[in-house]
């Protein structure tokens, strides 16, 4: 019937669809207590874990439920849907933090650190960025000094996704010089002795999401918690962003999408001068413009996602998706607000949330500025 | 104990429904959808019993092939196989037509107890269940919110929910059973489970595979006409009750309140 491939198939709908039950049943109901408290509760792990939600993407051999890329945006663009990416955030910490342990990990290191976080019993989080390196990962400090059968670790991480509660980090660390070269991926458990965090950060944005500092002081990591060779994880690092660049082009494009629906909502309700807002031309062609930047990006990620599903490099392209996707966010999410006049600054009104969620998109993953560094240099060397 | 559960894809309870151009169907274009949400409790059911007594769960589904995606759906949470009734000749059919199909696909097959949903939440007629039941000869049970297999899996008990009582009623099987809300909580079709589901079997059937008539079937043999479909009256704006006193205030409530809204 169709003379063109479609991204999504028959099982992508059906995976749509259960995780749509699973977020008007477990999430939505909740999710504005969730947001002002600043954190959902633990269980909900527990509960993505058990409906195979956590799992999607994962090879079954580490208690994944499997999948393609679609599944997975599927997914992704369903739990987007509760209305707070914070939730998304914190719940998918373990999305950039097990590829790692994945790409770099033994069969061992994979069956005993992969499996309780995708079952929701172990919550993982990504530790790159430090107080000092952020966009500049090549620069971190913290330290780990292999001494006998252990690294002795010293130093900080900065803004760490489901940091508070965290029981295990894949921990970009120093083992080497200086430079990329000197770079080691560790899993450092949070039960250790030397480890602690810091107050959950208060945040423009995600608020249902914790976002906290860790300090390690004098901890002492198993070597066996290392994840490839020594040297190897500025390595891990930047092959892990394709995938986390991926996943927030994704947000970027649902957030875009939600304020989309939500303005066109509105400005069917609300009148003014007699007639609803949908009845100016200003307004409908505002709507236009809105609808015409979230259906280009989403085609564009899409075609992305496609392409490093078949295993094509797209470094490039995958950093002009993200940029472009935020780019959108940040004009349709401002337009939305706009368009509800006072009630969109109102916490009542889900665009207000969209608004503030959106800014960090182009923040997190790597900076619109970094990302255009990349492109740059594809384009120009 | 081998269970069968009727299937009816309908719009997803969030689709934006318009009444199309003839006045006497909907626009379908932009619909998602999904499986009746009652029909989904009798799959969960059986599901149930299936997990205590053995057996197979069948799906059997009707309507055009995006339905495969709902019967699909049911095999993903745990049914064994599932049946598509899907023929151009059934487009339009009423109530009365679409029980008639199914009682013949399921004469065929091995069943100690049928589920149907107690209505499909699209057009609320609430009757298929009962056709079938007198089609397939057995007794049957409507708007039930519990049940309970006797541990011979000879008969059943089940709770119809009436006026904030319980009518408690038990027969033998077999017996068809229509599933209100408050029976169970459904599953979630797993992702592993929607993997597995790919390689279960899934007939299709022809109104002719199952031996029966065209005619009788489809818009041109319907028992009950649609004459029109209209979109509820938009809200009203709300009215505030005016007066002075609280005492004003109660009095001018209990006048609009039987004069206008004609409900004391
Ligand atoms: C809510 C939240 C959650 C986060 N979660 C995690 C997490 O789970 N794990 C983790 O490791 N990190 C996390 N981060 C950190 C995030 O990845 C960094 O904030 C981001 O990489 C930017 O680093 P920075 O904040 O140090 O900014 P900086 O690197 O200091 O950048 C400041 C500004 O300078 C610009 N800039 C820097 N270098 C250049 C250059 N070469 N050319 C042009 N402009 C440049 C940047 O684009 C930016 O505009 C999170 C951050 C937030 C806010």
């Amino acid at each position: 019937m169709t003379g063109f491939q479609e991204y999504f198939s028959e099982t992508h709908n059906m995976v749509r669809q259960t995780v749509r039950k699973f977020v008007e049943r477990e999430i939505k109901p909740f999710v504005d207590e969730w947001e002002e408290q600043g954190e959902f509760p633990r269980e909900l792990y527990l509960k993505a874990g058990k409906a195979g939600i956590l799992g999607i993407g994962y090879p079954e051999a580490y208690g994944g439920s499997g999948g393609d890329i679609f599944v997975k945006i599927a997914s992704s663009e369903e739990l987007m849907r509760c209305g707070s990416a914070g939730v998304v955030a914190s719940l998918g910490s373990l999305d950039i933090s097990i590829p790692p342990i994945l790409s770099l990990g033994t069969h061992e290191q994979k069956s005993l650190l992969v499996p309780p976080v995708l079952k929701g019993d172990k919550i993982s989080a990504l530790a790159v960025t430090e107080p000092n390196a952020g966009s500049d990962v090549a620069n971190i400090r913290t330290r780990a000094v292999r001494k006998d059968d252990h690294y002795v670790v010293n130093g900080s991480k900065m803004f760490v996704t489901s940091g508070a509660r965290a029981n295990q980090l894949t921990c970009a660390v120093r083992t080497g010089g200086e430079g990329f070269q000197g770079i080691s991926f560790l899993v450092i458990e949070s039960n250790i002795p030397g480890y602690s965090v810091s107050e959950k950060f208060r945040k423009m944005g995600w608020w249902a999401s914790d976002t906290a500092q860790i300090f390690f002081d004098e901890c002492k990591v198993p070597v066996e918690n290392l994840l490839g060779q020594e040297g190897q994880g500025f390595y891990g690092i930047m092959q892990n962003f394709q995938n986390e660049r991926l996943q927030l082009s994704v947000m970027a494009n649902m957030t875009a999408q939600m304020a989309l629906e939500e303005s066109l909502r509105y400005s069917r309700e609300r009148e003014a001068f007699g007639r609803p807002l949908s009845g100016f031309q200003v307004t409908r062609h505002k709507l236009a413009d809105m609808a015409t930047l979230v259906e280009a990006s989403k085609e564009f990620v899409y075609r992305v996602a496609a392409k490093i599903d078949a295993g094509i490099n797209q470094v490039k392209e995958i950093s002009m998706a993200k940029n472009f996707a935020c780019t959108v966010s940040d004009k349709v999410t401002y337009d939305a607000v706009q368009i509800h006049g006072g009630f969109g600054y109102m916490r009542e009104y889900l665009v207000e949330r969209l608004y503030r969620d959106n800014r960090i998109l182009s923040i997190g993953g790597g900076t619109q500025e970094i990302m255009k560094e990349i492109i740059s240099k594809y384009i120009l060397e | 104990m081998n269970i069968i559960c009727c299937l009816k894809q309908v719009p997803d309870t969030e689709a934006q429904i318009k009444v199309a151009s003839d006045a006497k169907s909907i626009v379908t274009d932009d619909i998602k959808w999904v499986m009746n949400p009652y029909d989904e409790y009798g799959v969960e059911e059986g599901l149930r019993l299936k997990e205590k007594f053995g057996g197979e769960v069948t799906v059997v589904g009707l309507g055009p092939k995006r339905v495969t995606e709902s019967i699909r759906t049911a095999l993903a949470m745990g049914a064994d196989k599932g049946m598509l009734i899907m023929d151009d000749a059934l487009e339009g059919s009423d109530s009365l037509a679409v029980a008639k199909a199914l009682a013949a696909a399921i004469k065929g097959l091995e069943y100690d107890l049928v589920f149907s949903g107690q209505r499909g939440v699209d057009d609320d007629m609430g009757v298929v269940g009962a056709n079938l039941a007198e089609f397939l000869g057995i007794p049957h049970f409507s708007v039930i919110d519990k049940v309970e297999v006797s541990e011979d899996g000879k008969s059943v008990k089940v709770n119809r929910p009436i006026e904030g009582q319980t009518l408690v009623i038990e027969s033998n099987l077999p017996a068809l059973v229509t599933a209100q809300k408050g029976l169970n909580e459904p599953r979630y079709a797993s992702l592993p489970g929607i993997m597995k589901a790919k390689k279960k079997p899934l007939e299709e059937k022809t109104l002719s595979d199952l031996g029966l008539d065209a005619a009788e079937f489809g818009e041109g043999a319907r028992k009950v006409k649609i004459i029109e479909l209209t979109p509820p009256p938009a809200r009203e704006a709300g009215k505030i009750v005016e007066g002075e006193t609280p005492q004003e205030k109660a009095a001018e409530l209990a006048k609009l309140l039987h004069e206008e809204a004609k409900i004391i």
